[in-house]
């Protein structure tokens, strides 16, 4: 036994292969090559305001990213995640303006339909057993159809707004939309949220049962069955998840913009999952961090303003970004491949 | 090896049958397993094991017969009643996630958890620990517990569920087909984890085609073929050949082994193996 077992140790892994494995090493290494590019090309980038600026778009992406990250590593997605952003900030906006109710009791409104979608959305994946890929990209048209529509019929327009003045407004505004000042400069507090959303997602993966759930749900369906782990009831809540996450943006969105549009959300959704993909998360599930996808969501919100800051075309912004995902999902299959290869 | 012959065994199955619509899956098929004993169920593809344990395991419902857990008469809903009354199933390559670490393998579904401040969180440190005591005292080598079971060998991964099952308090351990995968020194390091678990006052059934690795870890021998039970014999009852003979399906092999021997006559390089078979074959038949 134990001369076999010294033989087996010669392929053990180095030290340099188990940090490969780290699922959010290659989105800090892109993150910071990323910074250091356009913070050389740029001054204004580097600046306290710039940085406050990129920090911005990345945050509610990468609240979303975050979120649909657990449910990736949880084996499945969400393609209605980014027009449910657009259908929340409108029923916020459309509840508050059109039927005259305090602001903080649409926003509460607004989650409940979330949760619905959610909900609906994780109940049809594990009841029919059909790839969420496609169930979700129903929801997605559906919703796309209704945000387009309801609004429409309701307020005979595709632009919602006059949030500012009814009851309610001044405090949720404070809670999320507000900014907050670090020595002189205004950062948005979606940044706040991102941040502690990023370590509870953290946490919860790594430290929780539900988080250990997550990863054998998103690796095998089946061994995570037989050894008694809830498997449904973990998708069904992942999906609430990523619909909390829309509502929470949506109502970020539609309280600083004080107004909703009907199209806001819609292709959204690809971003999150690239951003997802970018920091570490397989495809097929089962692998994955939550501190990689916020870095891939900065990686986004750094180029997407480092473009204009750098004098640019901002069209370069997206083949720029599918190169980037290009090289993610290599990178990511060659780690997979290590980890399901059997020493033999 | 002490066996315990006396009082009533830990599981016992009695009589029973499955039926799929008009198939018999199963038919009068009765054994027991005692503490501290292997029972081998041997048969060939087809000859309703994976049913005979699907049983066991609260996949399916007995459809006449009935087991006996403690000598009290018992029927599982579903594989968590099956687990909750201590027995645990492990299936071939279907019991672990291969991405995740091992010591998260070995607490799924049974996380250890402690309380910090106002939430209770999954005790990493104590899930670390006790993985690696457990399977260094199942005589299992893992080093590092942090690596993923995709990267251990087949015969690791079974030992780990098999660890797994034995500290989560397992008194029934079923194992489906541990060994045949493997290759003949996993196999060999498979069958002295199931050794160690016997050890430790474990009823194993143990689920397997080949006589080799039965005959010499088992207690208890069920012979099943196309539903029905050819045997339940003790050890004593039986010796390896025998054993051998009747899975092999006894004079079958014999006949398949002469004719395979006339056509080598033409053809002399597959001649020797099949001679080499035919004598096999006479000498398990004497």
């Amino acid at each position: 036994m134990s001369s076999v077992a010294s033989d087996e140790r010669l392929t053990r892994t180095s030290l340099p292969r188990r940090l490969l494995v780290r699922p959010e090493l290659g989105a800090l290494i892109g993150a910071v090559v990323v910074f250091v590019f356009f913070a050389v090309l740029s001054p204004t980038f580097r600046s306290a305001d710039g940085v406050a600026n990129w920090l911005d778009p990345a945050s509610t992406l990468g609240i979303m990213a975050v979120a649909v990250a657990l449910l990736m590593i949880g084996g499945e997605f969400d393609l209605s995640a980014g027009v449910l952003t657009g259908t929340t900030g409108l029923a916020v906006t459309i509840i508050a303006t059109r039927f005259g109710l305090n602001v903080w009791v649409a926003v509460l409104l607004s989650l409940v339909l979330a949760l619905v979608v959610g909900l609906f959305n994780g109940l049809l994946v594990v009841r029919t057993g059909l790839p969420s890929f496609i169930v979700t990209l129903g929801s997605y048209l559906v919703l796309q159809g209704l945000n387009l529509g309801v609004t429409k019929v309701l307020t005979g327009n595709v632009l919602v707004g006059g949030l500012v003045g009814h009851s309610g407004f001044s405090s949720a505004h404070l809670v999320f939309s507000s900014s907050v000042v670090l020595g002189g400069t205004y950062f948005k507090v979606s940044i706040v949220w991102w941040l502690a959303l990023t370590a509870l997602a953290t946490v919860v993966l790594l430290r929780t049962r539900f988080g250990n759930w997550v990863f054998a749900v998103g690796g095998d369906k089946v061994a995570a069955r037989n050894v008694g782990v809830p498997a449904d009831r973990t998708k069904v809540l992942l999906f609430l998840t990523t619909a909390t996450a829309a509502w929470l943006v949506g109502t970020i969105t539609a309280l600083r913009n004080t107004s909703a549009q009907a199209d806001a959300g819609v292709g959204d959704e690809l971003t999150f999952i690239v951003a997802a993909v970018i920091g570490g998360c397989l495809l097929t599930g089962g692998f994955g961090s939550a501190i990689g996808a916020a870095f891939g969501a900065l990686i986004f919100g750094m180029t997407s303003v480092g473009i204009v800051y750098a004098g640019w075309d901002a069209d370069w912004y997206k083949l720029f970004l599918g190169a980037m995902l290009l090289i993610a999902v290599f990178a990511n299959r060659l780690v997979r491949r290590y980890a399901e290869r059997r020493r033999r | 090896m002490a066996s315990t012959q006396s009082g009533a065994p830990l599981l016992e199955v009695r009589a029973v049958s499955k039926y799929f619509g008009s198939v018999i899956a199963l038919s009068e098929v009765s054994t027991t397993a005692r503490a501290g004993e292997v029972t081998c169920v041997l048969g060939d593809n087809g000859a309703g094991k994976s049913t005979f344990i699907k049983m066991l395991a609260g996949v399916h419902q007995p459809d006449r017969g009935e087991i006996r857990l403690d000598g009290t008469p018992v029927s599982f809903a579903s594989p968590r009643d099956a687990l909750d009354a201590g027995i645990a199933t492990v299936y071939q390559d279907l019991a672990v996630v291969p991405l995740m670490s091992v010591w998260r393998n070995f607490f799924l579904g049974a996380e250890p958890r402690r309380r910090f401040g106002p939430v209770r969180l999954f005790d990493v440190a104590a899930a670390r620990r006790i993985t690696r005591e457990q399977l260094a005292g199942m005589g299992i080598d893992i080093r590092d517990t942090d690596q993923p079971v995709g990267t251990l060998s087949g015969g690791e991964r079974q030992a780990v569920a098999i660890a797994r099952a034995v500290y989560l308090g397992a008194r029934v351990l079923i194992l489906d087909e541990p060994t045949s995968a493997l290759g003949v020194k996993q196999a060999g390091a498979v069958l002295r984890y199931i050794a160690a678990a016997r050890d430790r006052g474990i009823a194993v059934v143990f689920i397997t085609h080949n006589p080799h690795h039965a005959y010499p870890i088992g207690d208890r021998f069920l012979l099943l073929n196309r539903g029905r039970s050819m045997g339940d014999f003790g050890k004593g009852e039986i010796d390896q050949a025998e054993l051998t003979r009747l899975m092999a399906g006894g004079a079958e092999l014999t006949e398949l082994a002469h004719e395979l021997a006339r056509d080598a006559d033409e053809t002399p390089g597959t001649g020797a193996a099949a001679r080499l078979l035919a004598d096999d074959a006479d000498r398990l038949a004497e």
